[in-house]
């Protein structure tokens, strides 16, 4: 078994055998068996990181079986530099997942954890795959675990939230369906990325193709205007289930764009280019306005989240080596940072059972430790040298002022609404005097959080101040997509 | 006429009947309320047929007996393997519930469930448009009786009697249709029909006035839109266990007669019977799909499901012969006969799990029964929910590629009308999966209305779990069954 089949199926194993557990008597031996998997399943991914050869630019670490016959179906994997981080940030943000639903979940642990692993193998499985049906099947089983998540253990309008999810991405996601059987046939019958890359298609097919993967990604990412799902979602489902929704789940539409849109359907991709970076920049300005005004948390990070992800198909959709890679960067530190600023806010609705900024104030004085951390999180997330969320943006705006300068402008000075808005939220939850009771009584952080958020922040200044390793792995490979979409498909 | 090779042929036909008889008055003798002597003679006899039915479908031959009257191809024979083993489920899974409704009385559940089996063989091999017919009757009159088999029940009376009425009148249309195909070319061989239709010496218009009533007739037992008013109306009132009698095995036995009259038959004739089953199948997606959301009893949701998935297996029977060209024909029927399969198998495990939670004087039919379901029973929760979303057609469920191997074929014909289809019939399995999600929600995320774990007999629970685990082990490695489908199909087409 190759290094990827073990990175998928590892974490997938250990969340079967947690339901076969069967009833809820054991939480204690459970939430050991669910750590222990999700450390395994971290582990078996970090040879991976030795071994990649990052002066290559073709796929590594690749496994190819035949799966289904009749429709030339492969069992393709493998990993270049664009989908090689997304592969250990996935396993990392599984661990500390499950180490923040250790208390916390007291119902159906096994349930909970075992659809968090799964979640985790099949979303690297997503990333993994190289052909175009392995892709689909891993993308939308995704949807079932969290699905179950949101409505399980979601907040009091989880359900509305968990059919929005479900219906909004399902409704992207078969247009993209029906977009590959269109590719399989008109390659001939072959499902390979590979071929559909070198697929000379024509104009009118390529703008179908480039807008049924729209419907799949755009609202997976989400771009504005199809973002209307993911604060619904994000402040009903339990904290996992929003860390992971915007560390990891986010990132596969993003992925999508850099894997289909662009390479399949290049000249539609350059075409389309403006309604992008114009879609991006909405999200990045609009939405991020929107942000400043929720009174809500969890809100106010999603959209914080939508605004984030608008820098990344900017970068994408500039077309240079300095946007797709500030963007891919952007992903990953935006994996670290939303992540942790779930889970700081998991952190507080644990103690107080509120999401609303108006609850809280002068945290900083029961819970030093913790606003420490939240201090840290809060700058990273407005893109503070030093920090993880620096990098990305930075390149992202050099890339679109290389691009043209007015772009790179506005997208610069919505740096600023991102800064405002988590900086005063910030103020209102963190700083001031203690505002009620219920912040006087708080306690802070214990071991096992302390554990999660450091492993957070390590990451994030780790990134934010040597990102060298990260944009070596892919530089190659953006070089590569860059020379590949240069060339038209045409004639 | 009678020669060897046909005895062979219909060595397993000749078991059904003689065991079924045999069973009938052994059963005379038993006093046990659940009949289990009864009852394991029939498995063993069915486990027997199917072991047969197997072992002629993986030989391969093709072989015409009694005058060309029957036929026995390696697509007949895997559909009757698959029909024997869906009627054994069905037995397993409804003997409890049967028993506590005193329908296990006389042993008829049994002999019936057997005689319909017969039904479909004769059906399903069936190479002249009687001994279809003949088939066909056999199978329905059994039914009726089935379903008639509360005796002091008035709903499923009721449902007993709109059966009959609508199923005669469907029998009544294919007859006319036959009739008039047998007027106009003289042979009731459907391969004599073929050559004589292929000889262009038939008049197009009697053939085709002829097709629309045979085509009306397969949409009744199909139960296809506009032709589908029966089904939830008898989906709902026949006692659940006969519900899966008749809404499981029959659709391989149903789809096997459209393949033989329609394509075996009248393959020069797609062009026109193509636009018919066009139409039959978007109403089909459209009307199954919403009449299902306003649907709150369990057994009539499906219903309207049952009528949505046939419109995808007429979807992939309608693209099989793109402008007058057959290349596609075996990709297509291929993949609606695994869409029916697949169907099958999942329709089995979501009626076990319905059967198993009605208990003694109590109908588990409401969707709000199946409330905090995964409290009560994580495990059949488990089978239900795999079952929902193979229905719905998300992957890795063995659904989805059924759904996948239909579009494949709307697309892989390359006309833009067919390209269209394709979107519409994924914006439909979208509303789809707005319901099939609605029950999950049900199971998962409501509180359960009563404590009691669900409690089910070892063999309920054993073939209950194997069935579950099988929609979603297709799913994962769905290379085999679609191998034999492909196969069966062109080998079918060859001859």
């Amino acid at each position: 078994m190759g290094l990827l089949s073990l990175a998928i199926w590892t974490p997938i194993a250990f969340g079967v055998i947690l339901l076969a557990l069967g009833r809820d008597d054991q939480p204690g031996m459970v939430r050991w068996v669910a750590l222990i998997g999700s450390i395994i399943s971290l582990l078996v991914t970090l040879p991976l990181y030795g071994q990649f050869n990052t002066a290559s630019a073709a796929m590594q670490f690749v496994e190819k079986a035949s799966w289904i016959e009749r429709f030339n179906v492969n069992y393709h994997l493998g990993v270049d530099g664009i989908s090689f981080w997304f592969v250990l940030l996935t396993a990392f943000i599984n661990v500390i997942v499950v180490i923040a639903g250790w208390e916390v979940i007291t119902r159906r642990v096994n349930q909970y954890m075992g659809a968090f692993l799964i979640l985790s193998g099949l979303m690297i499985g997503v990333f993994c795959a190289l052909d175009g049906l392995l892709f689909y099947v891993f993308f939308e089983a995704t949807l079932i675990p969290m699905y179950l998540i949101i409505g399980i253990w979601g907040g009091p309008n989880k359900i509305y939230a968990a059919f929005k999810f479900f219906l909004y991405t399902l409704m992207g996601s078969l247009l993209m369906l029906v977009a590959l059987i269109y590719l399989y046939t008109a390659s001939g019958g072959s499902f390979d990325l590979a071929v559909w890359h070198a697929l000379p298609l024509g104009k009118t097919a390529q703008t179908f193709l480039f807008f049924a993967f729209f419907a799949a990604f755009a609202v997976k990412v989400p771009m504005w205007p199809v973002h209307t799902w993911l604060p619904d979602v994000h402040v009903e489902a339990p904290t996992g289930g929003s860390a992971v929704l915007a560390a990891i789940m986010l990132k596969l539409g993003a992925y999508g764009f850099l894997r289909f849109s662009m390479p399949i359907a290049p000249d539609a991709a350059h075409e389309w280019a403006w309604l992008m970076i114009t879609l991006s920049l909405v999200a990045v300005v609009y939405v991020g306005l929107v942000a400043m005004v929720q009174q809500d948390m969890k809100k106010l990070v999603a959209y914080s989240s939508v605004a984030h992800m608008g820098f990344v198909t900017l970068g994408f959709f500039i077309f240079n080596d300095l946007g797709i890679s500030g963007g891919l960067v952007q992903m990953i530190a935006h994996g670290f940072v939303s992540g942790a600023m779930f889970l700081s806010i998991g952190v507080l609705y644990d103690r107080v059972h509120s999401r609303e900024i108006a609850s809280y104030g002068g945290v900083v004085n029961t819970m030093p430790k913790f606003a420490a951390f939240g201090l840290l999180f809060a700058m990273a997330n407005c893109g503070l040298p030093g920090t993880a969320g620096f990098v990305g943006e930075w390149m992202v705006i050099l890339g679109a002022v290389k691009f043209n300068f007015w772009i790179g402008f506005a997208a610069a000075s919505a740096l600023i609404f991102g800064a405002a808005y988590t900086l005063w939220m910030f103020k209102r939850v963190y700083l001031g005097p203690v505002a009620n009771d219920d912040v006087k009584a708080l306690v802070d952080i214990n071991a096992r959080e302390f554990t999660m958020l450091a492993l957070l922040a390590i990451a994030v200044l780790y990134m934010g101040i040597y990102p060298k390793p990260f944009t070596d792995v892919m530089d190659a490979s953006v070089a590569q997509l860059l020379k590949h979409v240069a060339i038209s498909k045409l004639n | 006429m009678i020669d060897k090779i046909s005895w062979i042929a219909v060595y397993p036909e000749i078991i059904l009947f003689a065991m079924a008889c045999a069973i009938a008055l052994l059963d005379l003798g038993v006093k046990s309320p659940l009949r289990g002597r009864t009852y394991a003679l029939t498995l063993l006899t069915l486990a027997v047929v199917a072991i047969l039915q197997a072992a002629y479908a993986t030989g391969g031959a093709t072989m015409y007996a009694f005058g060309n009257m029957v036929v026995s191809d390696s697509m007949g024979n895997w559909l009757k393997c698959f029909a024997t083993v869906a009627v054994m489920v069905t037995l397993v899974y409804g003997r409890p519930y049967a028993g506590q409704r005193d329908m296990l009385r006389g042993g008829e559940f049994f002999t019936l469930s057997m005689f319909a089996l017969l039904g479909m063989f004769v059906m399903i091999s069936g190479n002249n448009l009687l001994v279809i017919y003949m088939g066909l009757e056999l199978l329905t009159l059994s039914s009726y009786a089935l379903v008639a088999l509360r005796r002091d029940n008035a709903t499923a009376t009721e449902a007993a009697m709109k059966y009959f009425v609508l199923g005669a009148l469907a029998s009544g249309f294919l007859l006319y249709g036959m009739s008039m195909m047998y007027g106009a070319t003289g042979s009731l061989d459907i391969n004599m029909i073929f050559k004589a239709i292929v000889s262009g010496q038939v008049r197009h218009q009697v053939l085709v006035f002829g097709l629309v009533f045979i085509v009306a007739g397969l949409a009744f037992k199909l139960g296809v839109v506009p032709f589908h008013m029966w089904i939830p109306d008898v989906y709902q009132g026949a006692p659940t266990a006969i519900t899966l009698m008749i809404g499981g095995a029959p659709k391989l036995a149903a789809f096997a007669i459209v393949i033989r009259l329609l394509v075996e038959g009248m393959l020069p004739l797609a062009f026109d019977w193509q636009q018919m089953l066009m139409v039959l199948a978007v109403g089909s997606l459209l009307i199954g799909n919403l009449a299902a959301i306003a649907q709150t009893n369990v057994k009539r949701m499906l219903a309207f499901s049952t009528i949505s998935q046939m419109g995808f297996v007429l979807l992939g029977l309608m693209s099989g012969v793109v402008n007058g060209n057959t290349l596609s024909a075996a990709n297509a029927y291929s993949s609606a006969m695994f869409y029916v399969v697949s169907y099958v198998l999942t329709t089995l495990a979501s009626f076990g799990v319905l059967l198993l939670l009605s208990r003694e004087g109590f109908e588990s039919e409401e969707i709000a029964d199946f409330a905090g379901l995964n409290q009560r029973s994580p495990l059949y929760a488990g089978v239900m929910a795999v079952c929902l979303f193979s229905l719905a057609g998300i992957p890795p469920m063995v659904g989805f590629y059924a759904k996948l191997s239909v579009l494949q074929a709307l697309v892989a014909s390359g006309q833009a009308l067919y390209l269209g289809l394709a979107i519409f019939a994924v914006l439909m399995s979208l509303i789809g999966a707005f319901y099939y999600l609605r029950l999950i929600k049900v199971m998962y995320f409501d509180e359960p209305i009563t404590a009691t774990h669900v409690v089910a007999p070892m063999d309920v629970r054993a073939v209950l779990s194997i069935n579950g685990a099988l929609v979603l082990i297709l799913g994962l490695l769905p290379s085999g069954l679609m191998d034999i489908c492909a196969r069966s199909v062109l080998q079918m087409l060859g001859t």
